[in-house]
């Protein structure tokens, strides 16, 4: 029987929650306070809170290195992708600047251009911050040899 | 000088400003992705040309239309981001548009040999953010937006300073180095533009400088300023805030010092300008006493300091690091005389560097690829080895003294004039004096790549080779540019004519 049991359990319960919440803080973020900083930093922390209970490997398996850092390069391109849309996107039959959202959607009543915009550009943060903040954790957990479990 | 802005089609013109910023940022990201180091450096290509061609039709509206004003989201200034180009800062965007393509042509062979294969891909994406945020600091209008171009230049340049560890370890100590200080200028910078926010509510650039000529200044905008010069200074590497430089520019992979050399310092050295010149004006009292006390005298005694220093290296790329900081002296001495020719001479003489150290950086990093030649002992013989990258070094390194038939002396020329035109004899004299400085660090390296026989390996003579071709077009096209810009000065000097009247002029 692993000595972590408690550890284990409790943990198991706990990420969803705390992914979970961040979520709520994202899509929160558009009515006070929230949005992709913290919200990213949240389910970071999450694999991270992961890592620590079950071991890097472990963490590795279920989030790879490699799609932390496609997800940090993602994040940028959907939040320029935003920008570049909106270029392309004339609104009222004229062209406007760059990552400006009004060009999304053509309800002005509602500005439901300005909801899409923030939300999506929100995601990109997203998904950049949380690669951002695993890539810093792997790269600084990976320097150091994992401590054997007798030695806890 | 208009027809350039009908190259690009009318829809795409519009959001030039934007784009130019926009797509090595995105390239940045897609660099990302690229498995290896030469999809990276695909994409980077790709991107350097379209930034090139952007930053060419962007001269050519300017001169159409003078100030070109672009509401970032929609969002009309002061209360959104103004991205403004006038002639001062297109000027400095061509300067970065222009040696940023030429560098990556360069990059192909040099990196291939110094970065390790498996980062190549994030190589090239760090330095596209660097040079995403160097376009940046250049063509916003807005005080807060430069630090955060400020910092994504800065941060992707401690990036690539320390991959040059991969040939020298001591690369990672260097970019620690400018990190700790780079951060510390970032710092002093932000809290000036806090105090500015605070002192007249707005952080558009030209909305400061209404208001503040409007309100005049007190304690809080003097606070601002010596702030902003500090952390600038820092960054633009301006005596005695210089001491990361050296280092940096030694350890670095050379493709990165010769970026970094002709394009970052400028471009916070343009920051300086606009602050000095178009938010602050030099008819404000402590504006001129700065300008003469601190910037004229420090610009001086870097002028000796740092050209006595070079003399003394013993590793090339330190030695042209040290040269540098003499250089920007020089561009210090011409901001400081606060008159529309200071400025015009300091801007040319801005232009002109980058195109000699880019030269030269590029040359050195052609004889390491080939020998691994670090030091300037190693130089021997190289003008027998590899005649072509060092008959480009000899150009360049002629242009940096100031000697007749290159861009060098038309920089030294208009700072004399200039330094004439304000009565400063002594600044003549100055400057006449510290070349001769230069000629005696550039002679110690010239007279060892031509002088001394090559090196021998096991009895036979080390055999005449060549810089690959990708090397040898850009630092050919940089040699070239040094002495054609002699013969005919009209484009730079109208250029820099034009910067200067675009914030002086009345």
């Amino acid at each position: 029987m692993s000595p972590h049991i408690i550890l284990r359990v409790v943990s198991k319960l706990l990420i969803p929650m705390i992914v979970i919440f961040g979520f709520y803080v994202q899509f929160h973020g558009d009515f006070g306070p929230g949005g992709g900083f913290q919200a990213g930093v949240i389910i970071a922390v999450a694999v991270i809170l992961y890592a620590l209970i079950f071991g890097i490997d472990e963490a590795k398996k279920a989030v790879p290195p490699k799609l932390v850092q496609w997800g940090s390069a993602a994040g940028v391109l959907l939040y320029a992708a935003v920008g570049l849309a909106t270029l392309v996107m004339p609104f009222a039959g004229e062209a406007v600047n760059f990552l400006d959202y009004d060009a999304l959607h053509p309800d002005q009543s509602h500005h439901a251009g300005q909801h899409y915009g923030i939300l999506l550009v929100e995601l990109g943060v997203l998904i950049t911050v949380t690669s951002v903040m695993l890539a810093i954790f792997y790269a600084f957990a990976g320097r150091v040899p994992d401590i054997p479990d007798e030695e806890w | 000088m208009e027809f350039l802005a009908n190259a690009l089609p009318a829809g795409l013109m519009a959001h030039a400003p934007a784009l130019v910023v926009v797509v090595p940022l995105i390239a940045a990201a897609i660099a990302a992705f690229m498995p290896n180091g030469k999809a990276g450096w695909a994409v980077a290509m790709v991107t350097a040309t379209i930034v090139a061609v952007f930053s060419l039709a962007l001269l050519g509206a300017v001169a159409g239309e003078g100030v070109i004003s672009y509401a970032m989201g929609g969002w009309a200034p002061p209360a959104g981001i103004e991205y403004r180009i006038d002639a001062l800062n297109v000027a400095v965007l061509l300067l970065v548009g222009i040696l940023g393509f030429l560098c990556v042509i360069y990059a192909l062979p040099s990196v291939a040999d110094e970065i390790a294969e498996d980062k190549q891909g994030l190589f090239y994406s760090a330095f596209l953010v660097c040079f995403a945020g160097l376009l940046g600091v250049t063509i916003t209008g807005d005080a807060f937006n430069v630090f955060v171009f400020l910092e994504i230049s800065s941060l992707s340049t401690y990036t690539i300073i320390a991959m040059g560890a991969g040939k020298d370890r001591r690369a990672l100590t260097a970019a620690y180095n400018y990190l700790i200080l780079g951060t510390i200028g970032a710092t002093f910078f932000v809290i000036g533009v806090g105090f500015l926010y605070m002192a007249t509510g707005s952080l558009n650039m030209a909305d400061i400088a209404r208001i503040l000529a409007e309100n005049g200044h007190d304690r809080v905008t003097q606070a601002a300023f010596a702030f902003i010069i500090v952390g600038l200074g820092l960054k633009a590497a301006m005596f005695p805030l210089h001491m990361w430089l050296p280092n940096a520019y030694a350890f670095a992979p050379n493709f990165v010092t010769a970026f970094l050399a002709s394009t970052a310092t400028k471009v916070a050295f343009y920051a300086l300008a606009r602050f000095l010149f178009s938010v602050f004006h030099p008819d404000v009292a402590f504006v001129d006493l700065s300008l003469t006390w601190v910037f004229a005298v420090a610009g001086v005694i870097a002028m000796f300091m740092a050209s006595a220093q070079a003399i003394f290296q013993t590793d090339a790329r330190r030695l042209l690091a040290y040269s540098s900081v003499a250089q920007v002296g020089y561009m210090m001495l011409g901001l400081g005389m606060g008159t529309v020719l200071g400025l015009q001479a300091g801007m040319l003489h801005l232009i002109n560097h980058a195109l000699m150290k880019g030269a030269l950086f590029m040359a050195l990093g052609a004889f390491a690829l080939k020998f691994g030649v670090r030091e300037i002992k190693d130089l021997a013989g190289l003008g027998r080895t590899m005649p072509i990258s060092a008959t480009a070094f000899t150009i360049a390194g002629l242009s940096l003294v100031g000697v007749p038939l290159t861009i060098g002396f038309d920089s030294k020329w208009y700072l004399i004039i200039a330094a004439l035109d304000r009565g400063w004899w002594w600044a003549v004299a100055a400057l006449i004096l510290s070349s001769l400085l230069a000629l005696i660090y550039i002679g110690r390296l010239l007279m060892v790549v031509w002088t001394e026989t090559a090196p021998s390996h096991r009895g036979e003579q080390v055999k005449r080779t060549h810089a690959p071709v990708m090397m040898l077009i850009p630092m050919g096209v940089l040699a070239f540019a040094n002495l054609y810009f002699f013969l005919d000065a009209s484009f730079l000097v109208n250029l820099t004519e034009a910067a200067a009247n675009a914030v002086m002029g009345d």
